[in-house]
């Protein structure tokens, strides 16, 4: 296994270069931005989960005193409306689920918008809402797409449905490893329907220039993206709209698709103003992506001495009104931390009568794998076994094959498990009537395309542009890892979130992508500049590069004397070359998986049902933590959203399908006064495809939580609980039943 | 030679789970096994991520393959 080496600014603890704007409120967020001439847009959202669109009258809006557009799906270019995205943005035919755009309105001020909004007139013909998965794919279940077939089936479907796709993962015999088990275990498991819980709403500010540069500015974790897409609905070219990505208030997964961008640019076409749009929290609950509500059904069969023989599920997931849930990661995941040799896999991806789902950290994996890790829990309990000794008994390792695929290369899963056995928390008690549970978790983590571009000041200091809006701290990251290039203090390198005119594409901040894939970038970029340092002091002292050493931010002549610091380099560029300017543009192979291993103990009220967590730790690999704090703080994160989908976190719709909860004060998320101190342990298996060793950390810490805490629950009560949320009365419910 | 080993889902169209190809390239592969599997529509595999070696590419093309390399097809990952 490779070892961890030891840097001068990789690895340490510095203060986060946006931190000063953030505390002081001179960062500038998504709705911060507001341009001469700019008016106010308003979305009318459908009062029903699924009607038809018989009509709808603008006229009386448009002629309200104030108003200057109004736009409905008509408004989309002709070639952009057969596209699923565009029929999201703003409904066509049907209205799918309660909140589902209409249509538009921009006016002089918001209230103006507001007022116009009630004076569109939609002719709806209610339908049945579709609101569950049973519902969904029942027999003559009420079709929410007519033209939908199952895609996946051995034989291609002649038949409408609301099953959009089945998939499916095997390896080994299924039969033959079930046939060798002396133990088999099996049962159902649900999850509801949540949302990332970002605090910032989505919003956005535009300047349509019919001749020029057409501008977005808006909260995102993928402004190259918003590009792509809103210029693909529109029939834009890619040069002609530039796109700003603000500082970002979470995102989570949330907010790596566009929902306001196209209408605000077609409200700015049609008004001749900039325009600018920012939902509101009910807004955002109804009717922006949330994470997929799940059922599952697992089995296991394993030896007396705990080895699994044969791993077994059917994981079904909402995906919302169009196709597209994470059900295929989901199936990828749901075993990838164990080494087994017989396993099967069937994945459904459903469409409901809610917002088309969007990803939430490690989209699809909390739910599958909340479902298989309650189970093996189950399995240890019923064998005998310890929590993490049945996990250790089972682990991938390097070169075990996972169920997707590939052979796995160095991974730390045994190392988190291993971490988390002998923490004090592990080896204290429990406490009298408390439970404890432990899950661990699964992420691939993604490379992909990344760019940067390090600019060289004459007085030695840097400016350095990556395209990956920072969601998690990756501009300290960035920073540390050119500073180690260099071999210059962290602190003279700026580093800047640029636009889409500044660097080239970068692919969206997500999938724990950022600091691997943009890191990568940074490196390439920093190597460049010193590749440009060495040149130049090879010329001063008329020496070839190959006989000038770097280190530590400066040139050293090995063939004779002289040295050159960074900062007299850059200052006599212009006399000998130029600026310096360096570049790195890549596509980042070799993402390396993360894994994660939680511990939870709770405490249970048993006259109301309530659960408190009253200690909590959480091992993660990170590979390389090129910040600790930042990663401490995903993995606590993480940590802290997936306790709240185990607990309390749960869109609730009434028999109409309206969501009756869109708000924070009726969808719970945790607060820190109610949690412990998450208990962070940073594990270091350095991934062999980095310079530094990078994992990832943002996803795989959010998929223990949910298992960890379902168990420690059912251990506290005496009861399994393999339906989420593990809310008061659910936990009442299952007491009294006990 | 390299081997590609194909999931139950391509199973559908290739009829075997292992192959051996005597290629160089990521672009060959592909051309490989499309001409071997002639009715398997080429999106099934040029839409998808490849891992070689157990180093995942999310969008490859003219990544090396090497003569012992152990080749795999998976769906590309997006993320939160």
């Amino acid at each position: 296994m490779s070892e961890a080496k030891e840097y001068k600014y990789v690895g340490t603890r510095r203060v986060r270069p946006d931190g000063y704007d953030k505390v002081t409120g001179r960062a500038n967020y998504g709705a911060d931005l507001a341009l001469p001439g700019m008016i106010w847009g308003k979305i009318l959202r459908s009062p029903h989960a699924h009607a038809k669109i018989n009509g709808i009258d603008t006229g009386k809006a448009e002629a309200y005193p104030g108003v200057s557009a109004v736009v409905t799906f008509q408004d989309f270019p002709e070639k952009s409306k057969g596209n699923p995205s565009a029929q999201n943005i703003l409904a066509n035919a049907k209205a799918l689920y309660h909140g589902h755009a209409i249509a538009a309105v921009a006016a002089k001020t918001e209230q103006i918008a507001q007022e116009a909004l009630g004076l569109i007139e939609v002719d709806y013909e209610v339908l049945p809402p579709v609101m569950d998965l049973d519902t969904a794919m029942a027999e003559g279940a009420t079709l929410i797409n007519e033209n939908l077939k199952t895609a996946g089936l051995p034989e291609p479907a002649t038949e409408s449905s609301n099953i959009a796709a089945r998939q499916e993962l095997k390896i080994g015999d299924i039969d033959a490893g079930f046939a060798e088990a002396d133990v088999i275990v099996e049962r159902e498991y649900s999850t509801p329907t949540v949302h990332q819980g970002y605090i910032e709403p989505h919003a956005c500010t535009v300047r349509y220039d019919e001749n020029g540069q057409s501008m977005v500015w808006c909260c995102t974790q993928g402004h190259f993206d918003v590009r792509a897409s809103t210029a693909n609905l529109l029939g834009m070219e890619l040069g002609k709209l530039k796109v700003v990505a603000s500082e970002i208030g979470g995102g989570f997964g949330g907010k790596t698709i566009i929902y306001l961008e196209p209408v605000a640019l077609m409200l700015s076409k049609k008004s001749g103003n900039p325009v600018k749009i920012v939902m509101d929290r009910d807004e955002v609950f109804k009717a922006s992506g949330p994470g997929a509500a799940t059922k599952s059904w697992i089995k296991i069969g394993a030896k007396n001495d705990g080895t699994f023989t044969a791993m077994q599920a059917k994981l079904v997931f909402e995906a919302g009104a169009f196709p597209g849930s994470p059900v295929g990661p989901g199936t990828m995941t749901v075993f990838a931390p164990y080494d087994v040799k017989n396993a099967k896999v069937e994945g459904y991806d459903v469409l409901v009568n809610k917002p088309k789902v969007a990803a939430y950290r490690a989209p699809g994996a909390p739910q599958a794998e909340f479902a298989s890790e309650m189970l093996i829990n189950e399995l240890a309990d019923k064998l005998g076994m310890d929590m993490i000794d049945i996990r250790l008994k089972n682990a991938a390792r390097q070169g075990t094959q996972a169920l997707y695929g590939p052979k796995f290369n160095e991974i730390g899963l045994v190392e988190c498990l291993e971490q988390c056995k002998a923490s004090d928390h592990y080896q204290s008690a429990v406490s009298e009537g408390n439970g404890r549970g432990v899950a661990a978790g699964f992420w691939f983590n993604i490379g992909g395309v990344s760019s940067a571009v390090i600019h060289m000041n004459p007085d030695g200091t840097a400016t350095l542009l990556e395209g990956s809006p920072d969601i998690g701290g990756s501009r300290a990251s960035m920073q540390s890892m050119a500073a180690e290039e260099l071999g210059i203090a962290p602190e003279r390198i700026k580093p800047i979130v640029a636009d889409t005119e500044m660097v080239a594409h970068n692919d969206t901040t997500g999938g724990s992508r950022t600091t691997f894939a943009t890191g990568m970038a940074v490196i390439e970029a920093a190597q460049d500049v010193v590749r440009q340092f060495k040149e130049r002091a090879a010329s001063t002292w008329n020496v070839t590069p190959d006989q000038v050493e770097w280190s530590d931010g400066v040139a050293r002549n090995t063939a004779g004397e002289g040295e050159m610091t960074c900062a007299e380099i850059c200052a006599s560029a212009g006399r000998t070359g130029g600026q310096i300017t360096g570049r790195g543009n890549i596509n980042a192979r070799g993402a390396g998986p993360s894994f994660s291993v939680h511990i939870a103990d709770v405490a249970v009220d048993t006259d109301t049902g309530k659960v408190d967590v009253v200690r909590y730790t959480a091992s993660q690999d990170a590979g390389r933590a090129i910040h600790p704090s930042y990663v401490e703080g995903q993995i606590q994160g993480g940590s802290v959203q997936g306790i709240g989908w185990a607990l309390n976190e749960e869109y609730i719709y009434n028999d109409d399908g309206l969501l009756e909860n869109p708000g924070f004060l009726d969808y719970r998320i945790p607060l820190a006064s109610d949690l412990p101190m998450i208990d962070p342990i940073i594990v270091e298996v350095p991934n062999p495809f980095h310079p530094y060793g990078v994992r990832g950390v943002g996803e795989a810490n959010i998929i223990p939580p949910l298992a960890t805490v379902a168990t420690a629950v059912g251990n506290a009560i005496g009861r399994p609980m393999p339906d989420l949320p593990c809310s008061p009365p659910r936990v009442l419910k299952a007491i009294q039943e006990g | 030679m390299a081997v590609v080993i194909f999931s139950s889902e391509l199973q559908k169209f290739t009829g075997e789970e292992r192959i051996e190809l005597a290629v160089s390239t990521y672009r060959n592969l592909v051309d490989g096994i499309l001409n071997r599997y002639p009715d398997m529509p080429a999106k099934e595999i040029t839409e998808k991520a490849v891992s070689i070696d157990g180093m995942i590419i999310q969008d490859p093309l003219l990544d090396p393959v090497a003569p012992d390399s152990e080749v795999h097809f998976l769906d590309r990952i997006s993320g939160g």
